[in-house]
């Protein structure tokens, strides 16, 4: 009998999941505050107590996995040269891989920047710059001046090819924690996605979790494989193409509302369609996004100010709301849960907003441009309005009574017809919080980590 | 191997002779960045900073390329690539107007070559081989 333990160290929660490999199921499931602040291991066995008491039984596990978004997640600065190109395609990698993007850099850095990344802890800096072939001084000019500044941060080099040499010799020169991947964009508009991915996985490994006191942890388990928002990434494609002869779910989205951010995926072609003409960086087909504003507690105040003053005033009206207060009310507690209605409909309201904005961030664009041969459909980002299934995962949709009409916000709601949201959706709830660990289960078997999702994420209305 | 930003500037679909320039700059031996149709001047100042293009050669074949062509040196110039090249041909003016007046506003506005309607891209190659010293 093979049984699996998943674990998922959050921010606030440390989550449990173990798995009967042999019978396709899940033992139980358990959680327990993060500890990373003192000792990782003390909420791990806290919930492994709980674990055990569920199953009833002192269990084996064969292997024991887990993902980390504890102690700040993974925190990256992207540098490129021009901004709708190489510093979008670093931003996008440094997304896809889970990370954070706290700083963003175009052109020539200034000292100032260079000590903002200091002083903002970043983790690992991701440098571009350049199509292959293209320009290399812009990246050379900027890593002399980190070289200068004497930073440890691990960097990955994934600029123009041609500055590789150069690149090496700068990291030698000024004894910095190197490391070289391909172009994120080798040719304009092209996005390559997966050298500079796995580059970063790799100092996530390495360094990362052990500069952050979760590598203790490997004491007790086998590994931290993953930044958990890059397991969820992977569940959600194993979720939407199958595995083998196990159907998936097709094109979808999933949202997920937590305390600090909103995290958007989406897995899909940018465009079905051959009547378009798509502008700008190529989409990648699962694509993450991540907004550091939008969130229920720590980024309730990010709410209202992508608000204006009359819509406000008019929440005010029409549902007696007090949105300042109430999300400051929110910033100033974030351990608290709702506990009258009241404050139910407030988080409901406030995830509504979420799921709004973010989609609205997440979706592509289509704009009619006039030209004397007729419209032409001009399209930028994803078309997402065929896509049938959208998912809702995190505490705030699980634990609310409206997932349904939380999620509802994905679609075109306000018939915005310039957004291209999914149009008629059904929504899906991961009840049992489960996407994160079936990412990482599925490294040992994805039919079963499947299956698993698919009897697990039940429909919402 | 040099690169060569192309594209159709402005609300403009043609896309027959976009790609002819993009197999015989091609097979002249030029690392050909094609941004296609319905390009704006940033969409070519951003290709030909990425890829340290010394040459920009624009398309208009609709008859507004005078309009879609206005400022775009000047944006060179403040996006740090002001010594690059910019050629343009095509149709880019509307109805019959002496061309060595058309060539004069556009010299103006910035471009060092302006090519008349039906002028063969081979004649354009050459100018480009001059002008990069080859």
């Amino acid at each position: 009998m093979a049984n699996y333990l998943m674990i998922d160290f959050g921010s606030t929660f440390t989550k449990l999941v173990a798995v009967d490999r042999d019978r396709g199921v899940i033992l139980a499931t358990a959680i327990a505050p993060t500890t990373v602040t003192t000792d990782i291991r003390t909420g791990y066995k806290a919930a492994l107590a709980d674990l055990e008491q569920a199953i009833g039984r002192p269990t084996v596990f064969e292997r024991i996995v887990a993902c980390s978004s504890a102690a700040g997640g993974l925190k990256m600065c992207a540098i490129g040269l021009v901004e709708e190109l190489t510093v979008e395609a670093a931003k996008r990698v440094c997304l896809g891989a889970g990370a954070k993007v706290d700083l963003v850099f175009a052109h020539h850095c200034t000292k100032a920047e260079i000590r903002q990344i200091v002083d903002m802890k970043i983790d690992i800096i991701l440098l571009a710059g350049g199509a292959d072939g293209g320009n290399t001084e812009c990246a050379l000019f900027n890593l002399n001046l980190i070289g200068e500044a004497g930073i440890s941060i691990p960097i990955v080099y994934a600029g123009n090819k041609s500055a590789q040499d150069e690149v090496l010799e700068l990291y030698t020169r000024y004894h910095l924690d190197g490391h070289i991947a391909e172009n994120v964009m080798p040719k304009i508009n092209q996005l390559n996605v997966k050298s500079a991915r796995d580059a970063i996985r790799d100092i996530f490994l390495k360094r990362i979790i052990a500069a952050k006191g979760i590598k203790k942890i490997e004491e007790e388990i086998d590994e931290v494989v993953l930044p958990t928002p890059e397991a969820v990434l992977v569940a959600s494609e194993l979720l939407s193409k199958g595995y083998m002869n196990e159907p998936g779910l097709g094109e979808l989205c999933v949202v997920d509302i937590g305390g600090a951010t909103t995290d958007m995926y989406s897995v899909c072609h940018s465009t079905k369609r051959s009547d378009v003409i798509l502008r700008g960086l190529e989409e990648p087909y699962a694509k993450r996004t991540v907004e550091g504003d939008l969130g229920l507690r720590w980024s309730a105040p990010g709410i209202v100010k992508a608000l204006t003053e009359e819509e406000i005033k008019m929440i005010a009206l029409d549902t007696g709301v007090d949105l300042k207060a109430e999300t400051d009310r929110r910033f100033a507690d974030v351990s608290f849960l709702p506990e009258t209605a009241h404050d139910e409909q407030v988080d409901k309201m406030l995830a509504e907003m979420c799921a709004y904005k973010a989609m609205s961030r997440h979706a592509g664009r289509m704009e009619e441009v006039y030209t004397p041969l007729g419209i032409v459909q001009n399209q930028t980002g994803k078309d997402l309005s065929d896509v049938k299934t959208v998912i809702g995962t995190g505490g705030p949709i699980i634990r609310s009574r409206f997932a349904g009409s939380i999620l509802a916000k994905t679609s075109n709601v306000f018939h915005q017809s310039a957004e291209l949201r999914p149009a008629k959706p059904d929504y899906y709830v991961d009840q049992d919080y489960l996407m994160a660990s079936m990412g990482l289960y599925a490294k040992f078997d994805p039919l079963g980590a499947l299956r698993i999702m698919k009897q697990h994420i039940v429909s919402v209305k | 191997m040099k690169s060569i930003v192309i594209g159709v500037i402005g609300a403009d679909v043609h896309a027959v002779g976009n790609k002819i320039i993009e197999y015989t700059l091609t097979n002249a031996g030029y690392n050909v960045v094609n941004i296609g149709v319905l390009s704006t001047q940033e969409d070519f100042i951003h290709a030909a900073i990425e890829t340290n293009a010394p040459i920009i050669l624009v398309s208009s074949l609709y008859g507004h390329g005078e309009i879609d062509c206005r400022g775009m040196r000047a944006k060179c110039i403040e996006s740090g690539i002001g010594d690059v090249l910019l050629y343009v041909g095509g149709n880019i003016v509307v109805g019959k107007q002496d061309f060595q007046e058309v060539r004069e506003r556009f010299v103006k506005m910035g471009f060092n070559r302006v090519y008349p309607p039906g002028t063969p891209i081979d004649e354009a190659l050459s100018d480009i081989r001059r002008d990069l010293g080859e």
